[in-house]
């Protein structure tokens, strides 16, 4: 369950980040990303998946949550 | 010697590494890579952050070097103890010339060292009372000083004093900030988590001081330097630019910073980073809790300069833009003078770089516009990200190398015949008695500044006085050259 920073980079693609573990790459897809529910399971573009539990509105960025491994 | 190609640099890879066993041979290869500009992530070519392997000499510091010495060192109103044995705050005391304005031992306090001097009973008995009874003398000797952190050497973490307790009953009692640091130099793998626990810590005792007090008045143009720590006076280089553009810098991290300045940091409009690795955890999170929008910029060589100068402007209004069009125009005359100067002595010349931090890439654009090629960089604690950011920058099949050994980075300068290297004082001596010309790349040889276009002349004038200085011709013993002709021969013999 990693600690996961949710950001917007300059180009506004979305980014996924772990400090610890050093990782930052930009999200392929998101499975919700509408206003009244975000988050679902998250597709990287390395190809790794994550779940992260859907959120009752769009957050605002970046912040920091955390996520499941699928 | 044309550039090398693909092959050839993989197969002096092979080459270099043959001599170690399977295992660490293995191990090795991993971060050693050859540059491949079509890549996109560096995770795919080479391998960092990991840690060394026994056995090889590797040029890393520790966690205490990366809090103490990088991160919070240079705050110069604050007084940093080194707590632990003497030796670790001793050695480093003053290594970086962090530049900084003020009277040091009055209300700066940079280029001294403080430290509890551990004993064999402070191991036995623990030194927190020791540690106590230290912030006590220090706010009788030194009034002035605006707070104080705690920077454990290891021996803190191995008998698990509870440098926390002592430090919260402290500040209660002399009413400044007194920050205690986890940053036992056992740490993680380099310096490179000591940057991270530093800035965590200056995330859980100082940036929130200010919150809900709104005295402080702000323009639109308020910005911070994250991560400049005013070697030679870098910093200073940097901000003059930046005020003449129109900006106001509030904040220097931490070269020449001061506690309040950091604690300001929240109020500004844009983060600008220098040093990125050793400062982006702290960015991150003033755009997490502040929305505090921040951006990487590169003061080395006119280039570098003019496009970072652009993208800064690029956050705010026509006025800046303006702004930094007009710096540009200005020092145009100046830094075409010094390439047009120094140019035609280094066209062609061959680098090779191993730094720390953000050097290995940065400064690649400042030897490009003296016409000088880099045919091998590699970070000594850098992680994915930075080999990410180093990938465009460096042409196709360069060498890069990460935290390499003494041996690999002897071999490939062996080969590879570099013009000149630029990296550290362990590495020094060792290539200079090779009788090839060397700067040190981290304290810029005593040099500096080197940031901005003030800081280009002085880049240039010092890669131009290490290159061709007249002594590298003299660097083989007379009766090992060849003789030049009969005539030598003889004189030689004592025959003429």
């Amino acid at each position: 369950m990693p600690e996961v920073m949710f950001r917007k980079d300059h180009n506004d693609k979305l980014i996924f980040y772990v400090a610890k573990k050093d990782l930052e790459e930009t999200i392929a897809s998101l499975e919700f990303e509408s206003p009244e529910k975000w988050g679902g399971e998250i597709v990287l573009s390395d190809g790794q998946r994550y779940y992260l539990e859907p959120l009752p509105a769009q957050p605002k960025l970046p912040i920091t949550l955390r996520v499941k491994r699928v | 010697m044309a550039a090398m190609t693909r092959e050839e640099t993989e197969a002096l890879i092979q080459e270099v590494l043959e001599i170690y066993p399977e295992k660490a041979k293995k191990d090795r290869a991993k971060h050693l890579a050859v540059n491949d500009q079509g890549l996109e992530k560096s995770s795919k070519c080479i391998t960092s952050n990991r840690k060394s392997l026994p056995g090889v000499m590797t040029i890393r510091g520790c966690a205490y070097a990366g809090s103490r010495g990088v991160v919070w060192g240079p705050v110069k109103d604050m007084i940093h103890i080194s707590h632990g044995p003497v030796g670790c705050g001793q050695y480093s005391r003053a290594g970086r010339r962090n530049y900084y304005i003020g009277t040091t031992g009055i209300n700066t306090f940079v280029t001294m060292d403080f430290t509890s001097d551990f004993q064999e009973k402070d191991i036995v008995f623990g030194g927190d009372k020791k540690l106590a009874k230290l912030i006590g003398e220090i706010e009788t000797l030194f009034p002035l000083n605006k707070g104080i952190t705690v920077q454990s050497e290891c021996p803190i973490g191995l008998i698990g004093d509870d440098i926390e307790a002592v430090s919260k009953k402290a500040a209660k009692e002399i009413g400044k900030d007194v920050v205690p640091i986890r940053c036992e130099g056992f740490r993680g793998v380099s310096q490179s988590l000591g940057h991270h626990i530093a800035n965590d810590s200056i995330r859980d005792w100082v940036l929130g001081k200010r919150d809900g007090d709104d005295s402080f008045e702000t323009t639109p143009y308020d910005v911070a330097v994250i991560g400049d720590y005013n070697i030679g006076g870098d910093a200073w280089s940097s901000r003059t630019l930046l005020e003449e553009m129109g900006l106001r810098v509030v904040a220097q991290w931490s070269g020449d910073g001061t506690l309040s300045e950091m604690e300001l940091t929240p109020k500004v409009k844009l983060n600008l980073v220098h040093c990125y690795r050793s400062i982006n955890y702290i960015t991150r999170h003033m755009e997490e809790k502040y929305g505090i929008p921040w951006i990487e910029y590169n003061f080395f060589g006119p280039t570098k300069i003019a496009e970072s100068l652009r993208t800064i402007a690029a956050q705010f209004d026509d006025k800046i833009k303006e702004g930094a069009e007009r710096v540009i125009e200005r020092y145009k005359a100046d830094y075409e003078a010094v390439i047009a100067k120094y140019r035609p002595r280094l066209e062609g010349k061959k680098v090779m770089l191993f730094v720390g931090g953000l050097r290995p890439r940065h400064t690649i654009g400042a030897y490009e516009d003296l016409g000088m090629e880099v045919i091998g960089t590699g970070y000594e604690f850098g992680h994915n990200d930075d080999y990410d950011r180093t990938l465009k920058e460096m042409g196709n099949a360069t060498l890069l190398y990460d935290d390499v050994t003494s041996y690999e980075f002897e071999e490939f300068v062996k080969k590879m015949k570099p013009d000149l290297i630029g990296s550290g004082i362990k590495e020094k001596y060792v290539f200079q008695k090779m009788g090839i010309p060397f700067r040190q790349m981290h304290s810029w040889d005593y040099s500096g500044p080197y940031h901005g276009y003030d800081g280009f002349a002085i880049f240039a004038r010092d890669m131009d006085m290490t290159l061709n200085n007249p002594c590298w011709k003299q660097i083989q013993a007379p009766w090992k050259k060849p003789a030049a002709n009969a005539e030598d021969a003889q004189r030689a013999a004592g025959g003429l």
